[in-house]
């Protein structure tokens, strides 16, 4: 059942190659995978029919096998139907190149579930690898500005974070003689796979820069902003909002779990550049001056944020004690930066076609001639700050509880604490840019371009709300999400 | 059906084209090309049925002594298909690139002369299929033979081109001096070893006992010409020298630092399906041959073992660096497929400087180099046919020819994509499945450095291969182009490879049932 969701994109993706009306069968294929996550949300834990394994590969063992292993999976993959069927919703393909524009927001979609559904490393690592060329080829082909630039950065350095991820991925694979992730983690917590520690601390480097690349760390992270000023909208929404997470549910699914050790050795490097993405990026974020860039900016820092409970359970998994709110805390501030990052691209996306500019100089007064987008904005902009009863929100804390969690005041602060503090500082970060931004879009008095700017039809909602409910759902219920980590 | 049968029959099969070629039409050679594809896919179907001596060991011809020269196991099975198979495919590259080969001929409005284009092809195949068995040097040294100056032709073939023609000088030139080398390498190791038999060199070497670094052992009985129990000595220093010469021999066929210069020339130069021959076929050949020589040296306690092992090892290296940095600056596709193959040689050199036997846990390192090159040939032949009617249709073959391809013919440039994506080793396209098994041997054996150069050369592999996919797809289309339509047997072959490259990557187990 588990194959259907990453087969049933492919499918359409087929489809529309073949001929078939490309928005009609695209929209028609997230809507069935929408309906199918939901399913496998309510239902995983109880049944086994979700998970498959094909023999691909004999000598070296190599399986074609999805499952949920555990409810980390399952939220991954309802983050990516979700913003899926949004996506798939919100963009306006370009006159003539509809095939190309939706066939690849599928190919996108069916490769991140596809990563995030896999339970064996090689083809974990390839689902991702084949969501990428499309991303490359839409923004190379039709996104605005400097679209071949910002294409041809984007495709070099996840390029080459992707081979150093291989070698880190190749390398654990040999020593642990298997490459069913389950396997290899039930094997390094009963003790019958030991690496040593220097060689963790090895592939641990490979493995924190391969994924941190892929997931914009810092400084690796200049290839995001300009990739997704230029994407199309879809493209930016999935891959900003999917997509990226890869690197991160990476880190928990493998690094963590089978090399402690070595995770906690880059302990002290990882929290420094962890702070780079929250403090730097974010006072660059406050520079910027289209509201495109600002948003692609925004989204390097938060994954400071989630960053930070990685590091906390990595220092908390290495000296033995326990930290049961580092990987809650990742997952839900996975889901909900997904989400919002997501419906914010979506909606700079309607501001630039109802105005025609993303320059924040050109932009003020919109709330007037459109309301309905200055609220739903509104809302989601004071999400991604963390406003409290918004999903983003609940995410932050735990992730700053988690930082503290075994803060012991006789020893004073442990270093995982003061990046913590640090990080607080970009909650106000945050509120500084997404509150001017909004002023400087939405209020005011009203400029040319938005004068006479349309607001939202229905249609134009539908794939807002569809965003909007989860961040709401979520941000005043976390449970919903959090009884699946149990 | 004894497996000697099969070299015989293509040669066979060289003659009747010859004649076909010389009684039949004189302006249409068509007929020549597609009697050469039909007779290998015959041969091709009978690989399947040859058997060895040891299938018939009471039958005279088992008893023949052509068996000291040639041998027939699973490998050599393999490779004679794989000989077949590219030569099959580069015969109908050339049924279509028949406009351009007559264009250099007499008579441009006719293709009379045009004709060996398609049978030379065919010996060379035969001369690659024996070099798969090959048993002994002396043999292996005829075939080789058979194959370069075969190419020797097929590279000048154009000769009223200049580029044609400064190919196939160079091809000339360095082909005779990498042959001076082999028969140089061949005689000290003959002069070590006392025989150019390559089971009876392992043999030898596994007798040794050192003193220093000159080694004695008995020969044993079996030896003809010489007394049970006489002692002969083996100095190791005269038989390295002997390898390292032959190593740089076959370096000039597999295409292999120090002996890669001629290849962008050449490569660029040659007649495009020449060029996929070299670049498949001959490669391929060198291969085989690369491993049936290193089988004995490299055999579990032998002493040269350790110093075979670095040479290789510095090979692989230097092959790798320079294949794929010297790729990145370029502009002439044609030019970039040739960097890409000595890249490539790289990487399955870097297979064999491991040297690991199949076990249980994964795939030795002669499996991986099959491997490899099985996929290799699905990928580059593909590139070659693209390169070669973006040829015809554009007169050019530069990168930037193939600017806005995807709005002169979308398949085609969703084809193209995924074969360049296949040459960089984007997962889940049979070219990532043979760099991830180099990966994974080169992790395996510890071999930092060499698994450090291979991610360097991947990712400059990304990048410049990453080059052609932004041509096509990011570049505007010059103002003069239009639209490019494929004729039939192209496009026919193109999707047959395209559709192969993915499955494979899928599910690579195909290749390795055939290697077993």
């Amino acid at each position: 059942m588990l194959a259907l969701l990453v087969i049933l994109p492919l499918i359409a993706f087929i489809a529309i190659l073949a001929g078939a009306p490309a928005r009609k069968s695209a929209v028609a294929a997230g809507l069935a995978n929408l309906a199918l996550g939901l399913w496998a949300a309510a239902t995983w834990e109880n049944s086994d029919h979700w998970s498959i394994s094909l023999p691909v590969l004999e000598k070296p063992a190599l399986h074609l096998a999805f499952a949920f292993t555990d409810g980390m999976s399952v939220i991954m993959v309802l983050l990516s139907v979700l913003v899926t069927l949004a996506a798939l919703l919100s963009g306006k393909a370009p006159e003539g190149r509809e095939t190309l524009y939706y066939g690849s927001s599928l190919l996108i979609s069916a490769g991140a579930i596809g990563a995030f559904a896999a339970t064996d490393l090689f083809f974990f690592y390839a689902f991702h690898e084949l969501a990428l060329i499309p991303t490359f080829v839409m923004i190379g082909l039709l996104g605005r500005g400097d679209r071949r630039d910002a294409a041809w950065k984007i495709t070099l350095y996840l390029g080459f974070g992707s081979i150093i991820l291989l070698a880190g991925l190749v390398w654990l694979a040999n020593l642990a003689g298997t490459f069913d992730i389950p396997t290899m983690v039930r094997a390094a917590q009963e003790g019958s796979l030991s690496i040593d520690p220097a060689t963790q601390k090895s592939i641990a480097a490979l493995l924190i820069v391969g994924f941190g690349v892929l997931v914009s760390l810092f400084p690796f992270h200049s290839w995001a902003a300009p990739a997704y000023a230029s994407a199309p909208a879809p493209t930016a929404m999935l891959h900003a909002g999917v997509l990226k997470k890869f690197g991160l549910y990476g880190l928990l699914r493998v690094a963590l779990p089978i090399l402690p050790d070595g995770m906690n050795a880059w302990l002290i490097p990882l929290l420094v550049l962890l702070v780079g993405n929250i403090l730097w990026v974010g006072l660059v974020t406050i520079s910027q001056k289209r509201l495109d860039l600002m948003l692609g900016n925004s989204s390097v820092m938060h994954m400071g944020y989630i960053f930070l409970a990685i590091a906390a359970l990595a220092s908390a998994t290495a000296t033995g004690q326990s930290n049961p709110l580092a990987q809650p805390a990742a997952v839900l501030l996975m889901f909900a930066h997904g989400i919002s990052i997501a419906m914010l691209f979506g909606l700079a996306d309607r501001i630039e076609r109802n105005t025609g500019t993303l320059e924040l100089s050109d932009l003020g007064g919109l709330a007037k001639s459109a309301p309905g987008l200055a609220f739903l904005f509104g809302m989601v902009a004071m999400a991604s700050i963390g406003l409290p009863g918004l999903a983003n929100f609940a995410g932050e804390v735990l992730v700053f509880l988690s930082a503290f969690k075994n803060y012991d005041p006789a020893a004073g602060l442990a270093p995982v604490q003061v990046a913590g503090i640090l990080a607080i500082w970009g909650v106000v970060i945050s509120a500084v840019y997404m509150l001017r931004a909004y002023r400087r879009v939405f209020h005011g008095p009203s400029v040319p371009s938005t004068e006479n700017a349309s607001d939202l039809s229905f249609a134009d909602r539908l794939p807002v709300l569809l965003l909007a409910v989860p961040l709401l759902v979520v941000g005043i219920y976390p449970n919903l999400l959090l009884s699946l980590l149990k | 059906m004894p497996a000697y049968y099969l070299e015989a029959l293509t040669v066979f099969l060289g003659l009747v084209l010859l004649m076909v070629e010389a009684f039949g039409p004189r302006d249409s050679k068509k007929s020549v090309g597609i009697l050469a594809v039909v007779g290998l896919i015959l041969i091709l179907i009978a690989t399947f049925f040859a058997y060895g001596p040891e299938a018939k060991p009471d039958s005279a011809w088992a008893k023949w002594s052509l068996w000291n020269f040639y041998n027939f196991d699973g490998l050599a099975r393999f490779y004679k298909g794989f000989a077949l198979v590219c030569t099959i495919l580069v015969v109908l590259m050339s049924l279509d690139y028949r406009s351009i080969l007559a264009r250099f001929t007499d008579d441009p409005e006719s293709e009379n002369g045009t004709g060996e284009y398609y049978a030379l092809p065919v010996f060379a195949c035969a001369g690659m299929m024996w070099m798969a068995s090959a048993k002994d040097l002396a043999g292996a040294f005829v075939a080789l033979e058979l194959v370069t100056i075969t190419f020797y032709i097929l590279v000048a073939y154009l000769r009223r081109n200049v580029g044609s023609l400064e190919a196939g000088v160079k091809y000339l030139i360095l082909g005779a001096l990498s042959t001076g080398f082999l028969v140089y390498g061949i005689a000290w190791i003959y002069g070590a070893t006392g025989t150019m038999n390559l089971a009876e060199i392992g043999q030898s070497l596994s007798l040794v006992t050192f003193e220093g670094n000159v080694g004695t052992h008995a020969i044993p009985s079996a030896t003809a010409g010489l007394a049970d129990g006489a002692v002969v000595s083996l100095d190791t220093t005269s038989l390295l020298f002997g390898i390292a010469l032959v190593l740089i021999a076959l370096g000039f066929k597999v295409g292999a630092v120090p002996m890669q210069a001629w290849i962008p020339d050449v490569y660029q130069g040659a007649p495009t399906p020449t060029t996929a021959f070299l670049s498949v076929g001959s490669k391929a050949a060198g291969f085989i041959l690369l491993i049936r020589f290193l089988n004995p040296l490299l055999q579990a306690g032998s002493p040269v073992a350790p110093q075979v092992l670095s040479m290789l090892g510095l090979i692989a290296g230097a092959t790798l660096i320079f294949g794929n940095l010297a790729a990145i600056g370029q502009s002439n596709f044609k030019r970039l497929l040739a960097y890409s193959s000595i890249a490539h040689a790289g990487f399955l050199i870097l297979a064999l400087a491991v040297w690991k036997p199949a076990n249980e846990s994964g795939l030795g390192s002669v499996q991986t180099v099959s491997f490899y090159l099985a996929t290799y040939l699905l990928m580059t032949l593909a590139s070659f046919f693209v390169v070669a009617q973006v040829r015809i249709q554009d007169g050019s073959e530069e990168i930037a020819a193939l600017n806005g391809l995807s709005k002169r013919n979308p398949i085609l440039a969703t084809a193209l994509t995924l074969i360049m994506a296949a040459l960089a080793g984007v997962p889940l396209t049979a070219g990532f499945m043979g760099k991830f098994f180099v990966f994974s041997l080169a992790v395996e054996a510890k071999l930092w450095w060499g698994l450090a150069l291979a991610v360097v050369g991947a990712a400059a592999g990304f990048y410049y291969y990453f080059k052609v996919i932004r041509a096509i797809w990011w570049e505007a289309p010059a103002a003069s182009a239009t639209p490019i339509s494929l004729p039939p047997v192209t496009r026919g072959s193109l999707v047959i490879l395209t559709l192969a490259i993915v499955v494979l990557g899928v599910w690579p187990q195909p290749i390795l049932w055939l290697l077993n």
